[in-house]
């Protein structure tokens, strides 16, 4: 990114959270999700959530994509409720699992939410040549599935939500049934993904050296109740190859997330 | 072609089961013939030899034993007369069999003399009798098929009739029917239907159960990731259904489609037997019955295994295509 269009970013904020609660009633009492979230999300931002499991990483991010809804306070995506930010498809959403149906190939799938939302034939041909190219993929468009590796299969899943151009992508632990050497490639290219479209990636993880490595911003949470407990801004560079996981930089936000990590009792048993 | 020795081996041990166990089924038969024509057999009165133990029977006397191999109206024929008995009311059956041609006085389309088509014509010919019953069960299985689906579908998206329904479903496979068979048969011939729709009815009733339970659990078969997916592009039911759920059930019809072809054809049967229809392999079996002709019996169930085998491989090929296409074959 250039240094112009990263000050057009600052101003506008994508994804706004005031003091956002959400309990399930489960059989066992109340579970409290969520409690008072308060967070902005920029233009262009890459924002991870990292936490222990039960902080609600990923239920903010479904609550983001109204696949949950929260309890209490406010949120906007875009402006409108999520939604709405849904109907008028302001968001891709990657799963932990690829999720490709086994039935269709690798084009068919990623033609998937082009069919439902009503895109004619030839602009669909042309979005799935488009998204293939940009993860990679292309030539792989008549495979199927299971004819691909795990890293290509979650490739294919990337511009399958890339295809139907949402400004923002939303990723729950994407990555996080891969291998570490596949791990390290595909964040290498989705890092290379996000420079070239521009778009605001919301990315969740556990992985403490895959959120610094990727985001501009990490948002640290702990769980019971699930809260915030510190926003970092990455002060690395937007260029970023793989052995700036060796500076001093990167391991000193590293360092901030394990402390925010420990603030939040996330190392309690 | 690599799994024809396993069948074979398999054959072979059913033919051979059946042969060992022809003599000790005839035996009591045959040696109540030699009593009556006066051999010299032990124990010698029948009511001695009611008393006595078969394997002693036949230890005793030995020299019945072909008599029982060869018995006439045998409880248990031997497994080539029963072959016999096909081919001569199938291939048997032609007289003067030859090609005439196709010409404007011959009006039978096939080109064959009349005494060929005997073959399928005849009233005795097992193919004839065989199509009689395929019929209605073909019919019947459509029906049941459509039914079984529509079903499936009201149950997984209504509520009201998932809760309704399937109790139903499942009460009335608890229903025997042979009882309400010839009810059903006499009732709509009172309202007069007649012909081939009674039997496809209860072979429907028979088969519709299997995919209505397969197909439930076929259309419920995506995750809740696959559903989350359909949510996060506001999908609407029908598009989730034609493009997620119909696909994902698929594998699980077929299975059931085996099941409910097979329950199909014993349902048209089942319907032949107490309602006295004059055609139909179910009618060769009462027939069969009733004048104690066992060969024709065991030709009859053959005939109706071998039909079974037919639509059981019709089913499997089209679904090995579909699934291949489809890419869910590996």
């Amino acid at each position: 990114m250039t240094a112009a269009t990263a000050i057009e970013t600052q101003a506008s904020p994508v994804i706004t959270a005031r003091d956002l609660d959400l309990t399930f009633q489960t059989n066992d009492g109340p579970v409290h999700a969520l409690k008072g979230v308060d967070l902005d999300i920029n233009e262009g931002d890459f924002v991870s959530f990292i936490g222990p499991s039960g902080c609600g990483k990923t239920t903010f991010l479904r609550v983001i994509a109204a696949l949950e809804t929260p309890t209490g306070g406010e949120i906007t995506v875009n402006g409108m409720s999520p939604d709405e930010a849904r109907r008028k498809r302001a968001y891709g959403y990657v799963f932990q699992a690829a999720g490709l149906y086994p039935w269709r190939t690798i084009e068919k799938n990623i033609k998937l939410p082009l069919e439902i939302m009503g895109f004619d034939r030839a602009e669909q041909a042309r979005r799935v040549e488009k998204v293939l190219e940009l993860v990679d993929l292309a030539g792989f468009g008549k495979k199927f599935p299971w004819q691909l590796s795990g890293g290509m299969q979650q490739r294919a899943s990337i511009a399958r939500a890339l295809a139907f151009d949402a400004d923002i992508l939303l990723m729950d632990e994407p990555f996080g049934a891969l291998d570490e050497i596949v791990r390290d490639h595909l964040n290498e290219q989705l890092l290379k993904l996000w420079a070239r479209t521009n778009k605001t990636i919301g990315f969740v993880t556990h992985s403490i050296p895959e959120a610094v490595y990727l985001s501009t911003k990490i948002v640290v949470m702990s769980p019971r109740p699930g809260r915030i407990t510190d926003v970092i801004d990455s002060p690395l560079p937007t260029e970023r190859p793989l052995d700036i996981r060796d500076t001093p930089e990167f391991l000193e936000v590293a360092h901030r997330v394990r402390e925010g990590l420990r603030a939040g009792h996330a190392y309690d048993d | 072609m690599r799994n024809i020795l396993p069948i074979l081996t398999i054959v072979a041990a059913i033919l051979g089961i059946w042969l060992a166990a022809v003599a000790p089924m005839n035996f009591r038969l045959a040696l109540d013939a030699a009593t009556r024509a006066g051999e010299d057999v032990m124990p010698a009165t029948p009511d001695e030899q009611g008393e006595t133990g078969l394997v002693r029977l036949m230890l005793d006397n030995p020299s019945v034993l072909p008599a029982a191999y060869n018995f006439e109206r045998p409880r248990l024929p031997q497994p080539q007369w029963v072959l016999v008995e096909i081919y001569e009311n199938t291939v048997g059956l032609a007289r003067r069999c030859e090609w005439q041609g196709w010409s404007d006085e011959n009006d039978n389309w096939t080109g064959l003399s009349d005494g060929c088509l005997r073959v399928v014509a005849h009233n005795r010919s097992l193919l004839f009798h065989a199509w009689q019953t395929m019929a209605p069960t073909l019919l019947g299985f459509a029906i049941g098929t459509g039914l079984g689906i529509l079903l499936a579908v009201g149950i997984v998206h209504n509520r009201a009739m998932d809760l309704g329904v399937m109790p139903w479903a499942i009460a009335s496979q608890t229903i025997p029917i042979l009882a309400i068979a010839p009810m059903v048969i006499v009732v709509l011939n009172a309202v007069g239907v007649q012909g081939l729709l009674p039997k496809s009815l209860i072979s429907s009733y028979l088969s519709f159960f299997p995919v209505v339970v397969g197909m439930v659990k076929g259309l419920r078969s995506p995750g809740a990731m696959d559903l989350d997916l359909m949510r996060t592009y506001s999908a609407s039911n029908s598009q989730i259904f034609w493009k997620l759920r119909l696909p994902a059930s698929l594998p699980y019809l077929f299975a059931s489609l085996k099941v409910g072809i097979a329950a199909a054809l014993v349902g048209t049967i089942v319907a032949e037997l107490p309602t006295g229809a004059r055609f139909g392999l179910g009618a060769r079996l009462l027939t069969g019955s009733y004048y104690g002709q066992t060969v024709q019996i065991w030709a009859a169930l053959l005939m109706a295994a071998v039909c079974a085998a037919v639509l059981v491989w019709i089913i499997t090929a089209v679904e090995k295509r579909l699934l291949t296409k489809m890419g869910l074959a590996r």
